[in-house]
């Protein structure tokens, strides 16, 4: 008996990207996370990778934009919405018509809101499971990828996963290629109309720039350099806190629900 | 006999010549357009030649005389040998022309031969080793089948059957001759320089550095600018045919005399880079093939075979194929310093940073590869317009005490000051203090940009990224454009190239630069003729002069720094490598970003130089060359060598005597003056 020869079907990646702004000088650019997301894409073994954009079409976010066309891509998908609006909608469906294994995105943007909530508003929309602070994508074997996700102080934790799924990356994840001129300049803008909702609530707000949030200062009493040194690789120790291991759903929401009561973020 | 092999073989061999002509045309034919004045260029072509190209050739006395005789004689014993051999005319004075012509040949000939006998490393082998015997083949052979033509051997020499033999063991000898110095030189032999060469000056895509040097000419040094509007056009030179026609003429034009090759820092230093196999690689690539043939030195640490190419195949191999060759690999292109050496001394003005340039632009705008931390410059000069990303809003914290006025206030200055990016560096900011202390005691009505100011785009242009140049220099264009001013000066070498040479064919139609723009070392120098700088001399230290790139080959100034250390009364001793043969300090081209490793590093070795002379201090005139000298490491024993900019040296030397100073013209801040360094 001959085996059954299965051509894997190439493994369809999304990147959302956002127009990044410079943290010294403001000006429009690639956003630093979401171009390590098209980073990891770009190294993914037969990957059909497609970078999609929710938001506004003008001078200066198309600039920014071509930053990630300058990374070897021929076309852009661009789902045009007007200043204000709130693109969740709109990329829900986009993501649902095209309905792509694996959906990378930057941890949060550097402009407008920058929660960070996207990627969650978005796994929670389209049922799909979100891994955040990936530093690699390992492999992808019958509809499940191995991740391989960024702890704090180098550590690694090894994840699996069932796709489609949701990830995000972070600084962790490995520096994006040079953008050329070449390419970024000749990439097409694949442009459509996605259902516009206005962000209501945004249109209300006041925004200004933030102001720098005081950092508590670390005190470390160290007499030699050796201490020093332990002192800034040490894990940061949090006070309390409970371990819970063997405990029923019901068990942990409870228990971090209470949690949530307790610090006074739910009332 | 003789009288019918002559003509054929003579005839045969301007056949063989013209069709080789004709099929090395189609090669260059591959290459781009590009405007040439056809005529006018064929007409200025002897000239160039004969003055151009000489003035380089001479400056070795004896190769330049045998090659006065060998190609003159040669020239001429040709055209008489077609008249006298080929026609038969051998009347009057003809005869004896073409004797002297072909002995004078011969005379050059020997002096090939003894050249050759034991060659410098840097000239080529192989076929280059024939030569000298091809030479007094032709020339021999000529001058004795003219012999019976002007009557000194009975015409009858050649019959009977001795006389066969001699009859056609000199026809293969003057056969040979023709094969190799007729044929050859459209067939691809060595003396295809000749053919190519006298092509190459006619054609030249620079016509502008032949003007008369002494009438007003000038280097013509700044790069090309890439047509960024022209969708079509490529970004760069990315295979062999995207050269313009006359660039691949040119690259035939190389003689393989290694005069390059041993002026370059990069082969010094045992980077992979050695402008002469350049030239040859490219040549390779025109004509498709591998570099196997090749006779010269390698790049260092590359060996001689692993690498081909072909008309519209990858000059370099792309990063997607791991470990792939082409024709060149990228790190040869990122070892240039662009320091101008190679091209200074090409006797046949072959044009090899613009060669670089223009496939460095290719890999950084189309393949997005500039390596080390390349990649990371161009970002901060997009983001920041300056190479360090530093925040551009902080260009003027060194100088938040010397109150500096500012362009957008006053509007109006003598002297507008280009501070450059040396604001960011602590070391460049005590250069800059001590230009604004001469400044002010010479009582110069100046005044600086500030924050407006960007970085002038240098860097980003020879690391390829035209786009970023042309896109810094337009704004700086418009900011300039605002104010009034005399002239620019800037205490460094490379704005003041970009902004003197280069920003010219930026400006709006219709605009163009109107400014002079000089270097601190050129003004300073004007300040004292013209007796606005007072120095009290007296600094008794034994100094040497290092010539920035960028300010001498680049900009031909290499008098003003020795006047200014003149007035200053101090004891300069030259390095062996000064003037237009210094040697590159390894700051420019972008080098130190691209960092491709070698055996030694270029600042170490020019600091050798430095220490050779003995001198307690070397003067520049350049922050990179600055950062690049403190940066080396002194043997060990050995003292450290002071490195000092020229404005140092001034500053230190202002006669301060009350009748000495002049008060400012602009007397906003006369406090700032004092505590400049001492
Ligand atoms: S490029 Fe010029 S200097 Fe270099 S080997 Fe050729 S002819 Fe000589
Ligand atoms: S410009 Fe300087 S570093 Fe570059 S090839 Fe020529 S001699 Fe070598």
């Amino acid at each position: 008996m001959q085996p059954e020869v299965t051509t894997m079907p190439a493994l369809e990646v999304t990147v959302l990207v956002s127009v990044g702004r410079h943290p010294l000088t403001g000006r429009t650019r690639r956003a630093d996370q979401d171009a390590r997301g098209v980073e990891l894409a770009r190294s993914l073994a037969d990957a059909q990778v497609r970078l999609l954009h929710a938001g506004m079409r003008d001078e200066s976010s198309e600039a920014a934009l071509r930053g990630y066309l300058g990374m070897g891509f021929t076309q852009l998908s661009l789902l045009e919405q007007p200043e204000g609006a709130d693109v969740l909608p709109a990329l829900a469906e986009a993501l649902d018509a095209t309905s792509p294994h694996l959906v990378i995105a930057g941890e949060r943007a550097e402009r407008g809101e920058g929660s960070g909530l996207l990627p969650y508003l978005l796994a929670e929309r389209l049922g799909w499971p979100l891994v955040s602070g990936l530093a690699a994508v390992e492999s992808v074997e019958d509809g499940v990828a191995t991740l391989l996700q960024a702890l704090p102080r180098g550590q690694r934790r090894r994840l699996k996963v069932r796709l489609p799924a949701i990830v995000t990356v972070d600084n962790a994840a490995p520096a994006p290629r040079q953008s050329a001129y070449g390419p970024a300049r000749r990439g097409a803008f694949e442009t459509t109309a996605g259902p516009v909702s206005d962000d209501e609530e945004w249109a209300a707000w006041q925004v200004q720039p933030a102001r720098q949030r005081p950092k508590r200062l670390k005190i470390v009493k160290a007499a030699s350099a050796r201490d020093r040194f332990k002192a800034a690789a040490a894990k940061a120790e949090g006070g309390g806190g409970q371990v819970l291991t063997d405990v029923s759903p019901e068990q942990g929401a409870e228990a971090i629900l209470m949690l949530l009561r307790e610090e006074d973020v739910l009332r | 006999m003789l009288d019918i092999l002559l003509p054929t073989l003579i005839f045969a061999a301007l056949v063989l010549a013209a069709l080789g002509a004709w099929r090395r045309v189609r090669l260059w034919r591959r290459g781009r357009a590009s405007k040439v004045a056809f005529l006018r260029g064929l007409a200025a072509m002897p000239r160039r030649y004969l003055v151009d190209l000489h003035h380089v050739v001479a400056r070795d006395k004896v190769m330049a005389n045998t090659h006065v005789a060998t190609a003159g004689g040669f020239v001429a014993a040709l055209g008489l040998a077609v008249i006298v051999h080929g026609l038969g005319l051998a009347e009057g004075m003809l005869g004896w022309l073409l004797l002297a012509a072909s002995a004078t040949m011969f005379a050059g000939s020997l002096f090939v031969v003894r050249r050759r006998r034991n060659p410098p490393a840097r000239l080529s082998k192989g076929p280059w080793m024939r030569l000298p015997k091809s030479l007094m083949a032709f020339s021999l052979g000529i001058f004795v089948v003219t012999l019976p033509a002007v009557g000194v051997l009975p015409s009858g020499f050649s019959q009977g059957v001795g006389g066969w033999l001699v009859a056609l063991l000199l026809a293969g000898v003057v056969a040979w001759g023709l094969a190799e110095l007729v044929v050859g030189m459209t067939w691809g032999g060595p003396m295809k320089h000749a053919f190519a060469g006298a092509l190459h000056l006619a054609f030249h895509r620079r016509p502008e550095r032949f003007a008369d040097t002494q009438h007003g000419g000038y280097p013509s040094t700044g790069l090309k600018a890439l047509d960024l509007d022209d969708a079509e056009a490529p970004l760069g030179v990315g295979q062999p045919a995207d050269f313009t026609w006359n660039q691949l003429l040119g690259f035939d034009a190389c003689v393989q005399c290694g005069r390059c090759e041993a002026v370059c820092p990069a082969f010094a230093a045992g980077q992979p880079l050695n402008p002469k196999k350049l030239i040859q690689d490219m040549v390779v690539g025109m004509a498709g093939g591998s570099d196997a043939g090749y006779t010269g030195s390698p790049y260092p640490q590359t060996p001689i075979g692993e690498h081909q190419g072909s008309p519209h195949g990858p000059i370099v191999a792309p990063a997607s194929t791991k470990d792939g060759k082409a024709l060149v690999d990228a790190e040869t292109l990122w070892s240039c310093t662009t320091c101008r050496a190679c091209v200074e001394e090409c006797p046949m003005m072959i044009e090899h940073v613009d060669a670089i340039v223009d496939m460095r632009r290719h890999l950084t705008l189309e393949e997005g590869a500039t390596p080390g931390k390349g990649a990371e410059v161009i970002d901060n000069l997009i983001a920041t317009d300056n190479p360090g990303g530093f925040d551009p809003g902080g260009r003027l914290n060194w100088a938040a005490d010397l109150e500096l006025p500012l362009m957008a206030d006053v509007e109006r200055a003598e002297v507008l000051l280009w501070l450059g990016d040396g604001v960011f560096d602590m070391r460049n900011q005590r250069t800059l203090r001590a230009l604004v202390k001469v400044l002010r005691a010479a009582g110069v009505d100046f005044a600086v940009l500030g924050n407006e100011e960007r970085d002038s785009g240098d860097v980003a242009r020879r690391l390829g990224d035209e786009a970023t140049f042309q896109s810094l220099a337009r704004r700086n264009i418009a900011t300039l454009s605002q104010y009034h001013f005399d002239c620019v000066v800037t205490c460094d070498p490379h704005s003041f190239h970009v902004l003197k040479n280069e920003y010219g064919a930026f400006y709006p139609p219709g605009q163009e630069s109107s400014y002079p723009v000089w270097h601190h070392s050129t003004f300073i120098n004007q300040l004292i003729e013209s007796g606005r700088l007072r120095l009290a001399p007296g600094q008794a230290s034994r100094v040497t002069y290092h010539d920035p790139c960028y300010l001498g080959r680049y900009n031909g100034e290499y008098e003003a720094p020795r006047a200014v250390l003149k007035a200053l009364g101090v004891e300069l001793v030259e390095m062996q490598r000064s003037g237009y043969r210094s040697r590159c300090c390894g700051g420019g081209g972008g080098a130190p970003i691209t960092d491709v490793p070698g055996k030694q590093r270029i600042p170490d070795m020019r600091m050798g130089d430095v220490r050779e002379t003995q001198a307690e201090q070397v003067v520049v005139g350049c922050p990179q060359c600055t950062a690049m000298f403190e940066g080396v490491v002194p043997p060990t024993g050995d003292e450290e060598v002071a490195v000092k900019d020229i404005a140092e040296m001034v500053a230190v030397a202002l006669d301060t005597t009350p009748e000495a100073t002049l008060a400012p013209r602009d007397a906003s801040t006369p406090q700032a003056t004092e505590e400049v360094m001492s």
